[in-house]
């Protein structure tokens, strides 16, 4: 009875969720989509995803070791980067640039500005741009699924197709499944649905901003007369509606923030689409509405309860 | 259907719920304390070597807010000495020997009562104070005068903390006192309707209930859903009424009057019998604790005897809390007296009452999300960091009730309440620095 209490303001129970077990539970929503890119990219991509999933945490670790920070890999984030960004680039990169990506991602977008919560703009997407706008040759480069699928489809990705470039639309059921061309992670909207629809169930996140994007997106391209269903099964939509759009500390906290965010996300990813230079605005847009999220989140405050204004 | 207030699904470990209150044979020595209640300090009116019996006045009500103190124990007044309370606040407390015979002062007989004055009298000689936790005087609380203001009251019986069964207890044991309560209200307060509102997780309570709702007519038992804090004052008051207890104002300034379901019961019994507020039942767990159960308990024994009443401990005891684990406070000594408000005294074992390490904020709006009032615990983080307190003052600091949902539900592990009470003391203290400036300048 001697010995020293705890004493301390409560509460003193806690919930069993800790950061790391959410970044777990991401990491476990991208398997079907990493399984996916396996599956149709063959075992480049799963060189792609093994570098990136290695390399980001091991840049945090040097990064942390050299301005004497507390190690702060264990809460998986920047496995989860990692993974992210592999996902997002295709099969046609080579490693040493996926590596680059990583470190791009981990040291300048997410550690330079304070590390996990701190960085303003999602550290896997700001490094995908960088590598698009670097080497656009191998990031943009259409790259189709091994020989095992080739024979179902052939010429541009269907983004490229819709764009009016030579080439014909995959099958929707294909579309579904992910037999096309583009980004590893980013092809198979039944994966990538599977890995929403536990995120969801394990209230990782909330509908409002999938929901918001991808409707945005099916109801401007359907009004513009652009194939909505291709629309919104192609190019990095669903993966980035899904997994980069809900980012935390790149998204709006508040119920209507997240609405606008998703809306936003979608207005510019269409508007890239359909009038810009480039055939997929998924990235563009969500790195621009994460540079608003502060002011989405001060428009969407909230009114406090039975809190009367000054 | 009106949406509910937000909340966290905490475990519920009403592990007592069975357990049928046991009387603690009274201690050798009991300390009462003269703060437990909100409200100045009640006026000791013994002295040392002063014979005092169970139920004899020994404090006064130091003023209108306040509640006079009775003994719980029939013996000799030691010393005035002073306690620590849970506030870190040393408090001036009366120590009594007891005799072990727990003579009943030949003062007690039940008041008479026939009217409004009588009985808010009555309620005032009684010792009352808000038994749910808070310690509100209740004579204080009922005194409304114009008794048209009432539109409502809520016997608050949600008993939404983890652990604590007591107010469960009264339910079941005590559903006479609780009825009796109900008319007593009717009767000298002219109230029209009476909710009586449970969280569904208490099945043997609600059937208990609803037997004083089939034959009261004013009497209507709501069953809530089990989510902390449903017992919250503003919390169940919006969840059974949609009424918005506005910043600043009291539940009555909407017409609602909440007051808990074993502070009713005690009231009534007063009436019945005379004896003052001078034992709790309260519920002894948590998990060091070698038997938990319900327990009677002379006001003014030290937490340490209760829990040895309970069989000791089966692990070493590192954290000791009067109240439940969401808003229970953790004391600097298990000779911490029980006073008046306490519903339970938790021991938590070495492992269970270390606090988890904080890590960064990831930004996950989970704090406001779960926030019953709306607030936006991470924000007030950052504006503490950077001294903004207007910032505090704008996003509402101060309606904080201290639920203790967002620390609970930070996967970050950050000391939100902590912060919050930080927050609404720099909003404090910068709001009388302006007002003696804003005095001065006149």
């Amino acid at each position: 009875m001697n010995e020293m209490l705890t004493v301390n303001v409560s509460p003193h129970i806690y919930t069993k969720r800790n950061t790391t077990s959410i970044m777990l539970d991401v990491v476990i929503a991208l398997l079907p989509a990493s399984a996916a890119a396996v599956i149709f990219f063959g075992w480049r991509a799963a060189v792609l995803i093994a570098a990136c999933t290695v390399s980001a945490p091991l840049f945090e670790f040097i990064f942390d070791k050299i301005v004497k920070k507390d190690n702060t890999i264990g809460d998986l984030s920047a496995v989860v980067t990692g993974l992210l960004l592999a996902l997002n680039l295709p099969a046609s990169v080579p490693v040493w640039q996926a590596v680059l990506g990583s470190a791009v991602a981990i040291i300048i977008v997410k550690c330079l500005f304070g590390g996990i919560g701190d960085n303003f703009a999602n550290p896997a997407i700001t490094a995908r741009v960088v590598l698009l706008l670097a080497f656009p040759g191998t990031v943009t480069a259409a790259v189709f699924p091994t020989e095992k699928f080739t024979d179902i489809i052939s010429g541009a990705t269907p983004l490229a197709v819709i764009s009016g470039q030579e080439g014909t639309l995959p099958s929707l059921l294909n579309m579904f499944l992910g037999a096309r061309g583009g980004a590893i992670g980013e092809t198979s909207a039944l994966a990538l649905l599977i890995g929403g629809a536990y995120l969801l169930a394990r209230r990782v996140i909330t509908w409002h901003t999938p929901v918001a994007f991808v409707s945005t997106v099916f109801i401007l391209t359907l009004l513009l007369g652009k194939e909505p269903l291709y629309q919104i099964m192609s190019g990095g939509l669903l993966i980035g509606a899904i997994f980069m759009a809900t980012d935390y500390a790149t998204s709006p906290t508040t119920e209507w923030g997240k609405i606008v965010f998703g809306f936003g996300c979608g207005l510019l990813t269409v508007i890239i689409r359909v009038w810009g230079t480039y055939p997929e605005g998924v990235s563009f847009a969500i790195l621009f509405m994460n540079i608003l999220c502060p002011y989405i989140n001060r428009w969407t405050e909230r009114k406090p309860f039975g809190g009367v204004p000054q | 259907m009106r949406r509910i207030l937000r909340g966290v699904h905490v475990p519920h470990s009403k592990n007592t719920a069975g357990s049928v209150p046991t009387r603690m044979p009274p201690p050798r020595f009991i300390t009462i304390p003269l703060v437990m209640h909100i409200g100045a300090p009640s006026v000791c009116v013994v002295k040392p070597g002063d014979h005092v019996d169970v139920g004899q006045l020994i404090a006064e009500a130091g003023g209108y807010v306040g509640a006079p103190i009775h003994s719980s124990v029939s013996g000799t007044v030691r010393e005035i000495t002073s306690v620590m309370m849970t506030n870190g606040k040393p408090v001036p407390a009366v120590k009594i020997e007891s005799d072990g015979l727990m003579t009943v002062s030949p003062s007690i007989k039940p008041p008479v009562v026939n009217d409004y004055d009588s009985f808010i009298a009555a309620v005032r000689a009684s010792g009352a104070v808000g038994l749910g936790g808070a310690g509100f005087p209740t004579s204080v609380k009922l005194d409304i005068k114009d008794t048209s203001r009432i539109k409502e009251v809520i016997v608050n019986s949600a008993e939404c903390e983890p652990y604590i069964t007591s107010d469960t207890r009264t339910m079941i044991d005590r559903a006479d006192d609780i009825a009796e309560g109900c008319r007593l209200l009717e009767k000298y307060l002219n109230v029209k309707k009476i909710y009586i509102g449970i969280e569904k997780n208490k099945p043997e309570a609600i059937a208990s209930m609803r037997r004083i709702a089939a034959n009261d007519p004013v009497v209507e038992v709501r069953v809530l859903p089990s989510l902390y804090p449903q017992g919250g004052e503003k919390v169940i008051i919006h969840n059974i009424t949609g009424k918005v207890v506005p910043e600043g104002k009291l539940p009555i300034d909407v017409g609602t009057i909440v007051i808990n379901c074993t502070t009713l019961a005690f009231i009534a019994s007063y009436i019945k019998t005379g004896m003052p507020l001078v034992e709790k039942c309260i519920t002894v767990d948590g998990p060091a604790v070698a038997s938990p159960k319900n327990v009677i308990v002379p006001i003014g024994t030290a937490m340490s005897e209760v829990f040895e009443f309970c069989g000791g401990f089966k692990k070493a005891p590192a954290k000791f809390l009067q109240g439940g684990p969401m808003m229970g406070l953790a004391v600097f000594s298990p000779d911490t007296p029980v006073i008046k408000n306490n519903n339970a005294i938790l021991a938590f074992d070495k492992d269970t009452a270390s606090k988890p390490k904080e890590t960064s904020c990831i930004r996950c709006g989970q704090c406001s999300a779960h926030c019953p009032y709306k607030l936006d615990p991470a924000e007030y983080g950052r504006a503490l960091k950077a001294n903004d307190v207007e910032k505090l003052i704008r996003l509402k600091v101060n309606l904080c009730m201290e639920c203790g949902c967002c620390s609970y539900i930070c996967p970050a592990r950050i000391p939100l309440v902590q912060q919050n009470k930080m927050g609404k003391a720099l909003v404090a203290e910068y709001q009388k620095k302006k007002k003696t400036e804003a005095g001065a300048a006149k």
